[in-house]
């Protein structure tokens, strides 16, 4: 058994972390990549949402590598994601691969099937070394998480432009060889303790942004261009409303105990979107209300083509943006974006928010404060 | 008191239910006006871009009503079955519209959701009828007077009177006499009925002389019989629905063809229509034909595309089913 899996951003290190502990054989899927698009938008329905022409692709390139098992998770509505699985098989067993599958969805009751699918995948039966697993991978995916927000934070201060990034992409490719949580952890320490100690430009003029939207689009580097590397470039310093870490400890520990750490947010988004409609669309309103209120300069949404809970929250989010007087950008992917007209929307929005924020000062300054 | 119910989306399902409900209860019902080009553009003018057609033609009836009403009747459909959502849309249109339409009158934005049990049907009806009384005798003779009256409704969709812009027609559009031609018009409820909005395909397709079948025509017990057989739960009434029809079309194959109209954008169809559509490559020969809806289409291409389709069922009758447009030759290959 050679088990794969989607690329989700940082999910692939937890993952990788959790088999090997297990002893499973597998095959990181190669980094998204244009060929990777391309093979997914060849075999999937053409208005079908972008994760899942990506997770095609992803695939394919695995099954090159010889993967014969793909493990995903799942949900049970109302967002698409819940039937991912089924349509992915379908179209892998028309493209003439047969493979085996192995669903994690939520229990709902049937608790026997999805045991049986932990065991299957873990190879083995024993519930203690498989939740001593399990927590070794959490413990990984805080530590990537870490990365992410110590490179947030160095890339629009850093003095020598792209020295956060080269660390970044080099614990990237580094990650991949390494073998085994121990080791894993190591590389990740290291990596903190480096971006740490870049040097800094304290004159740097630093804009705050909420980067909101669905999570895919936003954890995923390949399908929103780099975002997050383009706009620190461009001295922003982000804040991601969806982390993979948060989504883990919120879906797998928090909510069959019927727990959530969201409930904050549920409220600052209830007085313009009271109820759950699927996907993260109350997590995206409510985390614009919150970034508001920490005063950030500025909004951006992501969200793939033809996302259902985002379009809602899309709706509802100029709204927001006139009642905290924050401004709000939407940028929507899928396999047409060009990367030059999404250059030009983000430096035109990022010189808005530095053109904001210097007005703002010299108002105070002329009314005497 | 007047409500307005607007002509879009859930109406075409429910509608005889809410305005027999209200109007027993003493209030006025008004509806908008059947879709129509100023409709569909106010719609699309104050939609957000990426929403799918039936939604922005909802936005477009609300403009309509809202200055003729004192409450617009938008109730938050999150699940209607056990287990089961309807569209993510669905659950969040009480905001899309309040945040997209300027001056909308208070909004009778009752949550209705069965997702995890009907027992709360009971105090849902009451909330609903609340906005116009508080006399719970009332309103319980109210919904029994309204029940009867849906299940007439349904009773006349299920023989094939089909409700066009929500007036029921007056002869069946299935006459099931042999060597006539029938046709399977799958797709959602609030986009087929819409007569503006679905380019008025049923009207084009009756002008072809072809009987039509509509997934509210057969028995929902067996088409859910159909759909518990998937391997996973399909967790939207609308696709299950579409599924089961599938299935049982697929193995019955007493149909020369299906047209599955769909919107752009819709992610419920992006998922069941492919998988309906492999099913019916695989499992069957019977033709497929989809077509794609959304504010831009030209009425010209519709046409085409749908007498084509027509045209080759014809030439497949007449020569025994032996020739195909693409795909299987004629020497078996």
């Amino acid at each position: 058994m050679k088990v794969t899996f989607p690329h989700m951003g940082n999910q692939y290190v937890a993952t990788k972390v959790l088999l090997e502990e297990l002893g499973v054989d597998i095959v990181i899927p190669p980094q998204c990549s244009n060929d990777t698009l391309d093979i997914g938008t060849k075999h999937s329905p053409e208005s079908i949402c972008l994760p899942l022409k990506v997770n095609i692709g992803n695939y394919i390139e695995s099954i090159r590598q010889g993967a014969d098992t793909i493990v995903i998770t799942g949900s049970c509505g109302p967002c698409r994601f819940g039937y991912y699985s089924i349509l992915q098989k379908e179209i892998l067993k028309s493209m003439g691969h047969q493979l085996d599958f192995i669903l994690l969805d939520p229990p709902q009751g049937d608790y026997d099937k999805f045991f049986k699918s932990v065991t299957k995948l873990a190879n083995t039966k024993n519930p203690y070394s498989i939740i001593k697993a399990l927590a070794k991978a959490t413990k990984a995916l805080y530590g990537v998480d870490e990365i992410d927000d110590a490179a947030f934070y160095k890339r629009p201060r850093e003095r020598v432009m792209g020295s956060t990034d080269q660390l970044y992409d080099s614990f990237h490719k580094e990650v991949r060889k390494v073998k085994g949580y121990r080791a894993v952890m190591d590389l990740v320490k290291e990596t903190k303790r480096k971006i740490n100690s870049i040097e800094e430009d304290p004159e740097r003029d630093v804009v705050k942004i909420g980067l909101i939207g669905e999570i895919y689009t936003i954890i995923e580097p390949f399908v929103n261009l780099d975002i997050e590397k383009k706009l620190g470039a461009l001295g922003v310093e982000i804040n991601k409303s969806l982390k993979i870490s948060r989504w883990l400890t919120e879906h797998l520990y928090l909510q069959p105990l019927k727990l959530s750490s969201e409930k904050e947010i549920w409220q600052a988004a209830k007085p313009y979107l009271g109820s759950m409609i699927g996907g993260h669309a109350r997590e995206t309103v409510g985390y614009a209300v919150k970034y508001a209120k920490e005063g950030y300069d500025g909004l951006i949404q992501v969200y793939p083509f033809t996302c259902m809970p985002e379009i809602v929250a899309q709706s509802i989010l100029p709204s927001v943006e006139k009642d905290y007087n924050i401004p709000y950008l939407c940028l929507i992917v899928d396999e047409m974006t060009g990367e030059a007209g999404l250059n030009t929307r983000i430096e035109a929005f990022v010189d808005l928010l530095r053109r904001r924020k210097e007005l703002k000062h010299n108002e105070k300054l002329l009314s005497g404060y | 008191m007047k409500i307005g119910i607007p002509r879009g989306l859930w109406f075409y399902d429910y509608y005889p239910l809410w305005k027999a409900f209200y109007e027993a209860l003493g209030a006025e019902v008004i509806l908008s006006s059947p879709t129509n080009k100023h409709i569909l553009d106010q719609g699309a003018k104050n939609t957000v871009d990426e929403a799918c057609l039936p939604v922005k033609i909802l936005h477009g009836h609300i403009i309509d009503l809202r200055d003729k009403v004192d409450y617009i009747f938008v109730p938050r459909m999150m699940s209607v079955y056990k287990g089961e959502y309807i569209c993510p849309k669905f659950c969040g249109l009480p905001e899309m519209v309040k945040y997209s339409i300027k001056n909308v009158p208070p909004m009778i934005d009752t949550v209705i959701n069965f997702n995890k049990s009907r027992k709360s049907l009971m105090t849902t009806i009451y909330e609903f009828g609340e906005y116009v009384t508080k006399d719970r005798k009332k309103i319980d003779s109210a919904y029994a007077e309204a029940l009867k009256k849906y299940k007439q409704y349904k009773q006349s969709i299920a023989e094939g009177r089909i409700p066009l812009n929500g007036e029921l027609m007056k002869e069946s559009c299935f006459n099931g006499k042999r060597g006539r031609k029938t046709i399977a018009l799958m797709g959602h409820s609030y986009l087929i009925y819409d007569n503006f909005g679905s380019m008025e395909i049923i009207n084009k397709l009756k002008a072809l002389n072809v009987d039509i079948l509509l997934p509210e025509m057969l028995d929902n017990g067996r088409l859910r019989d159909y759909s518990d057989t998937l391997e996973k739960r399909m967790f939207w009434s609308y696709g299950r629905r579409l599924m089961g029809t599938a299935m049982y079309l697929a193995e019955n194959k007493d149909i020369d063809g299906v047209i599955y109209v769909s919107s752009f954008g819709c992610g419920i169809d992006s998922i069941v229509e492919e998988l309906i559509e492999r099913r019916m490559r695989s499992e069957s020969d019977i033709p497929f034909l989809l077509i794609t809806l959304d504010e831009h289409t030209g009425e010209a291409g519709v046409n085409t595309r749908l007498e084509a389709f027509i045209d080759m069922i014809d030439w497949r009758r007449k020569n025994e089913g032996n020739l195909s447009p693409y795909g299987k030759s004629i020497c078996g290959n």
